[in-house]
């Protein structure tokens, strides 16, 4: 599925990612924890294609094909999406036109017929209600005065829709309450199935107590220094980053 | 990003590598005035166009007055000087005289029409999707009306929809009634030379009462080259009625630049109301070297006059090279009340100068601007409005808001408030913000799986959304479209 090896990311000239190798097969969920600034978010652009993130060594591809080279849209229609930390406000662009432009858009992409209006605001409606979302939330121009809360459930309505094939979740769970971290949990672990790949991006092991990661990681000063089964998140809980800083 | 440009450039060649898809020329045998403008020219169009004698002896003093101006240089515009004796005043496609049905139009009229998606068979609307709404449109062809629809059918609630030249001759006194009350003939250089030469134009008028019974369009098509377009546009709303008029327009990309100077006048008496909508797409002129286009120079009022009465402009300006207009209300009538809706987009080489006047006359009167600007390419976009309170316009208010959206980083956007308050128990409000496209907005856009081009169209529709809604229905998912269309190229 997501295989990354020997990445190097510079922002401005300054190199952020350095020499991260990772991989994650069809079916897997893992976790990717580590201190502030190490760089899980220039991961997670990186993979999602923002503009700005050089890559100046290493690759990156899905089922084989290059990531790197494709655009970001190119990237979606692929099947990746990236639950964003800071999910973004686009004034009079109500949720569901929102949603059902990029649907439709990735549809024609990858040449499949569109989704009929009645059938799209059914499957919204399942969604939102999934996640317990107030159907008027979805005619107001998107995240526009939503609460930190708000955003993120918003963001896996939006994942739920599209049905992406590799999820990236960049610290979903922070800014949730905690009903709001269950039932989003459960919206995400809706999601797992054989053919899909999940990369959840966490500081938290109460997130991991809900969507219970295959594989753990740990990344520091821009690469894995660590990896393990879900215990290791225990431990990192207990123990917190020292030792991997030191090693970094 | 080179990836990013290629998804431009495959998105330009898939619209067929031209960006502006109205700019085909219709062939035809056509009559035109000899060239440049004299007494003489200004009698042979009166001649033309049968008109009694009074209306010549009109024309031929606005003429005279308009040799006595200096064209104007305030607006935030720069284009060289236009001459004035270099271009044809009338141009009409060659036809046998007299009115005609729609049967006895040339039928490369009609497949104009057709390609521009304009409906004038009104069969095909009867026979379109149930409920569908039906319009009646009055079709501009360069200098002269070609057909009007639904006429019998209007005539029936006592409405008047014909083409001015019509009206002249068959509703005199209405006409000289209201002629030149809005706009003077004087008003301005462009006004008094249009009120000399103008062609054509529709006249409306919805009598006492009457709730017009459906949408009245005029769309204007400029096709002959070297010509000028002067329609004059009259609309008056007797006491309580109610009419929503739509005007759109085009034209066939050509290296030349031509000038557009039209004269709308709109009256409301007691209770009436007027909405107003324009989505203008004058061919722009080429993005890159800026040849070509049209100078939209437009003097669009609306009195007023009656208590109560309303008058709403709506304008979506995404064309012309140069855009030079102010459709404006005067707020006479007691307790009368003026909106301003506008989204003005400017790519390329586009230069726009608009806005809105609010001129409040009587008491308690009440007018909302919204104008939107979004500015691409190296292109600019002045939004210039002015709102005055006179000393008997006690309890006026107006809410004014005023936003830019740049993208990119060689245009440029500028805003020109006028706050007149002559009394001191008014009430104005002033909000204005200018941003720029964000590319975390557009990252996340295309994180979703659309394309730049359709990232950017979908911000921008957002953008104006308050705008667009103010638009009838079946016209706003038109606008929308040529939003998209008219910021194609303009990311990468
Ligand atoms: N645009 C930028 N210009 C310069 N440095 C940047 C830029 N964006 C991020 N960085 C730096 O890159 C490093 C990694 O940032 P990143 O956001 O990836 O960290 P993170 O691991 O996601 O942290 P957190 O846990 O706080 O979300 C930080 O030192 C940050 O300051
Ligand atoms: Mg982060």
């Amino acid at each position: 599925m997501l295989s990354i090896s020997n990445l190097h990311v510079s922002i401005g000239g300054k190199p952020i990612i350095d020499g991260l190798s990772l991989h994650v097969p069809a079916g897997e969920v893992h976790a990717v924890m580590g201190p502030n600034g190490a760089g899980k978010s220039t991961l997670s652009y990186t993979l999602a294609g923002r503009a700005g993130y050089a890559v100046t060594a290493g690759s990156a591809s899905l089922d084989g094909e290059d990531l790197l080279a494709l655009t970001p849209d190119q990237r979606a229609a692929r099947g990746v999406f990236l639950s964003f930390q800071y999910p973004l406000e686009i004034p009079g662009v109500p949720a569901l036109t929102f949603i059902r432009t990029a649907l439709n858009a990735q549809h024609k992409a990858r040449g499949e017929p569109e989704t009929s209006a009645p059938e799209f605001l059914k499957r919204v409606r399942e969604a939102a209600g999934r996640l317990r979302m107030d159907m008027d939330m979805l005619k107001r121009g998107l995240n526009v005065g939503f609460s930190g809360g708000e955003k993120k459930r918003m963001e896996i309505l939006q994942m739920l829709m599209l049905e992406p094939r590799f999820l990236i979740l960049d610290e979903t769970d922070s800014g949730l309450d905690i009903d709001a971290l269950r039932i989003v949990s459960e919206g995400v672990n809706a999601l797992r199935s054989p053919d899909r790949g999940m990369l959840v991006i966490t500081h938290y092991q109460r997130l991991l107590d809900y969507i219970r990661p295959d594989r753990v990681h740990v990344l520091a000063a821009g690469r894995i220094v660590a990896s393990g089964g879900p215990e290791l998140a225990l431990e990192l809980e207990r123990e917190g980053y020292d030792k991997y800083a030191r090693a970094a | 990003m080179a990836a990013l440009q290629d998804t431009i450039d495959t998105v330009e060649a898939l619209a067929g590598g031209e960006r502006y898809k109205h700019g085909f020329v219709t062939d035809l045998e056509q009559e035109f005035a000899p060239k440049g403008l004299s007494e003489d020219i200004v009698r042979f169009i009166s001649a033309k166009k049968n008109e009694p004698e009074w209306m010549l002896e009109w024309r031929l003093d606005a003429y005279r007055r308009w040799l006595a101006m200096d064209e104007p240089d305030w607006a935030k515009v720069d284009f060289p000087k236009i001459d004035y004796q270099d271009a044809y005043y009338y141009a009409a496609p060659k036809e046998k005289v007299g009115p005609k049905s729609l049967d006895e139009v040339d039928p490369e009229l009609l497949r104009t029409y057709e390609k521009l998606g304009i409906p004038l068979r009104e069969q095909a609307v009867l026979a379109g999707v149930e409920g569908a709404p039906r319009i009646a449109v009055d079709a501009v062809f360069d200098s002269v009306s070609v057909a009007t629809t639904f006429r019998a059918e209007l005539a029936k609630s006592g409405v008047i929809f014909c083409p001015i030249s019509e009206a002249l001759r068959d509703h005199p006194d209405l006409v000289r009634k209201y002629l030149a009350t809005v706009v003077p003939t004087t008003d301005n250089y462009f006004a008094c030379l249009n009120s000399a030469v103008f062609s054509d134009g529709s006249f409306v008028y919805i009598p006492p009462g009457v709730r017009c019974p459906m949408e009245l369009s005029t769309y204007f098509r400029i096709n002959a080259s070297g010509t000028g377009q002067f329609e004059r546009t009259l609309i008056i709303a007797d006491k309580g009625s109610y009419v929503s008029y739509l005007e759109g327009c085009t034209a066939p990309m050509r290296d030349e630049n031509q000038l557009h100077a039209a004269v709308v006048e709109l009256v409301a008496l007691e209770d009436a109301e007027i909405k107003y909508s324009t989505v203008q797409n004058w061919y722009p002129g080429d993005p890159e070297t800026g040849r070509g286009g049209i100078y939209n120079f437009v003097t669009k009022r609306a009195d007023c006059r009656g208590d109560r009465s309303k008058v709403s402009w709506t304008q979506v300006e995404t064309g012309s090279a140069i855009t030079w207009k102010y459709p404006s209300c005067i707020l006479r009538g007691e307790g009368s009340q003026g909106e301003f809706y506008s989204i003005a987009i400017t790519n390329g080489r586009q230069q726009a100068d608009t806005g809105t006047k609010m001129i409040h006359l009587g008491a308690n009167t009440r007018s909302r601007i919204i104008a939107k600007g979004i500015s691409a390419g190296r292109s600019t976009s002045t939004y210039r409005g002015l709102v005055s309170a006179h000393p008997k316009a006690l309890g006026a208010r107006n809410f004014t808001q005023c936003d830019s959206l740049l993208i990119g980083k060689d245009c440029a956007a500028h805003t020109v408030p006028y706050v007149e308050a002559r009394n001191a128990h008014c009430t104005f409000e002033h909000e204005a913000t200018t941003t720029r496209l964000s590319d975390d907005q557009l990252f996340y856009c295309q994180s979703r799986g659309l394309d730049a081009e359709a990232a950017v169209a979908l911000l921008v529709n957002g953008f104006v959304r308050d705008v667009l809604q103010q638009l009838p229905m079946e016209f706003a998912v038109e606008a929308q479209k040529l939003v998209a269309v008219s910021l194609e190229g303009s990311v990468g």
